[in-house]
């Protein structure tokens, strides 16, 4: 392992990978440390969605950059990421959340989103295997270039750019300890050595706060175990993730053919327990063919936990924070992570390798806690 | 070309496992999310012994000492009717 680096990356996921890319392509000397193997974390456990429709303008512009970036990546890695654009469908079920969709569409737009409230009628036409009834939609909101891909794939294709371009990324290597000399990164301390660094970016995940508390920074950050399930494999069925921010499901048919898909328990407490729970499958099994009753018939292949890194406002924590000069955070991102991450990353690349610090960095600076009013990002599922 | 399976589910073959490890995913987990192995129906009895064997002669790490991926329930395929049927319940 090298002893001296630009800049050290603590985290193998996907905004880890991602950022090593970057800056090892912009020349810059990079070391990524991982306590596991490369996405252990949120990034393998999670959903494998991408969606644009958000409460909050800096979500918004975040997704419709990151979608930009998605788009044309599997080029760009030279490997196929599978990303596919069948749009997000968003059930609504009453006045309250039709009058929230209304807002959401309005601000959506006005940032350049297609997206479209839809009539129960023409659900269907989206989604066919949907029981509308049975779902109590009252209609739905759809934006067409929403989608997802694989994020193994595609933490895989950056981490294998990222070290072409010359970046060194190591697993199964754990962070012990961070030093400073006059509030400034000076090394990052590890079980395989010490690497001198005077940039540290914080992309650990839920064990952010962990890594922050080691240079006396607290983090907002409360790990959210999360369940998830995937299917058998079967023929194309539909092409859209189908969310619903009242009954909390999300589900989706991935490239291969399985269906893979979510809820939060009503038991669900904050804390670090990795433990599966039959209410899962039970809750997961009854709203899911609620939904879609056809599925019955279809076998769950497996079913397995992950964490959100859940801050205060469901927003991500971004760039250097005030005390720690070096110390950038890229955490926080309450289940969104691995859709927001091209564009967060290379706001990240930017303001390492030229500084520049655009407005969205600044409202998501950790500092944005300190004050009176924070706005809460509404659109969270799962 | 003579092609040993080594995971039926996936069709992925002990080339294509060695090509793997090959590239840097000596992790058993990696290989996993990276050919699939042990995603299928058989949820990984049938392959991940004889992965991690060919983990073993290509890496000098023993067996015994390459951990199992998580155990990822249900282990057998179970419908999400027989799953979502109330018929359990007290």
């Amino acid at each position: 392992m090298k002893n001296k680096a630009d800049v050290v990356i603590i985290g193998g996921g996907v905004n880890g990978c991602s950022l090593a890319y970057q800056l090892a392509k912009k020349k810059y000397d990079v070391v990524v440390v991982e306590k596991k193997y490369l996405s252990s974390g949120a990034t393998g456990a999670c959903g494998a969605g991408i969606r644009q429709q958000w409460s909050t303008k800096e979500n918004t512009l975040l997704a419709i950059q990151s979608v930009k970036i998605f788009e044309q990546l599997s080029k760009e890695l030279g490997q196929d990421i599978e990303f596919r654009q069948g749009g997000y469908l968003i059930a609504l079920h009453d006045a309250k959340e039709m009058k929230q969709a209304e807002k959401n569409v309005a601000l959506q737009r006005s940032l350049g989103l297609k997206v479209d409230i839809v009539s129960p009628e023409h659900i269907n036409d989206i989604v066919s295997i949907l029981d509308v009834k049975g779902m109590n939609a009252l209609g739905a909101t759809f934006c067409p270039t929403d989608g997802h891909a694989n994020p193994f794939r595609t933490t895989f294709a950056y981490a294998d750019a990222a070290r072409r371009y010359g970046a060194e990324i190591n697993t199964h290597t754990k962070v012990m300890n961070l030093k400073t000399v006059k509030k400034a990164i000076s090394a990052v301390v590890t079980d395989q050595g010490t690497i001198q660094t005077n940039t540290v970016v914080n992309a650990a995940g839920v064990e952010s706060k962990d890594i922050a508390a080691m240079v006396n920074v607290s983090l907002p950050l409360t790990p959210m175990r999360k369940e998830i399930m995937a299917t058998e494999r079967l023929e194309p069925l539909f092409e859209a993730m189908v969310i619903s921010f009242k009954d909390g499901i999300y589900f989706s048919q991935q490239n291969e053919g399985q269906i893979v898909g979510g809820l939060p328990i009503p038991e669900e407490r904050g804390g670090y327990k990795t433990m599966l729970t039959f209410s899962f499958l039970e809750h997961m099994a009854r709203t899911l063919t609620r939904y879609a009753p056809v599925l019955k018939h279809v076998n769950m292949l497996r079913h397995w936990t992950g964490f959100y890194d859940l801050t205060p406002d469901a927003r991500p924590i971004l760039g250097e924070v005030k005390n720690v000069k070096g110390f950038i955070q890229c955490n926080g991102f309450s289940g969104h992570g691995f859709m927001l991450s091209p564009m967060v990353t290379k706001m990240l690349s930017e303001y390492i390798t030229e500084g520049k610090n655009p407005e969205v960095l600044i409202d998501l600076n950790l500092e944005r806690f300190k004050g009176k009013h924070i706005e809460k990002e509404l659109s969270v599922v799962g | 070309m003579k092609r040993s399976i080594v995971c039926r589910c996936e069709d992925i073959s002990e080339e294509d496992v060695i090509q793997a490890i090959d590239e840097g995913y000596t992790d058993i987990e990696e290989l996993r999310k990276k050919l699939r192995i042990g995603m299928g129906p058989c949820q990984g009895r049938v392959c991940i012994q004889l992965v991690a064997r060919i983990l073993e002669k290509k890496t000098g790490k023993k067996v015994s000492k390459i951990p199992l991926p998580t155990v990822r329930p249900p282990l057998i395929p179970v419908s999400l009717g027989t799953l979502s049927s109330e018929d359990h319940e007290e």
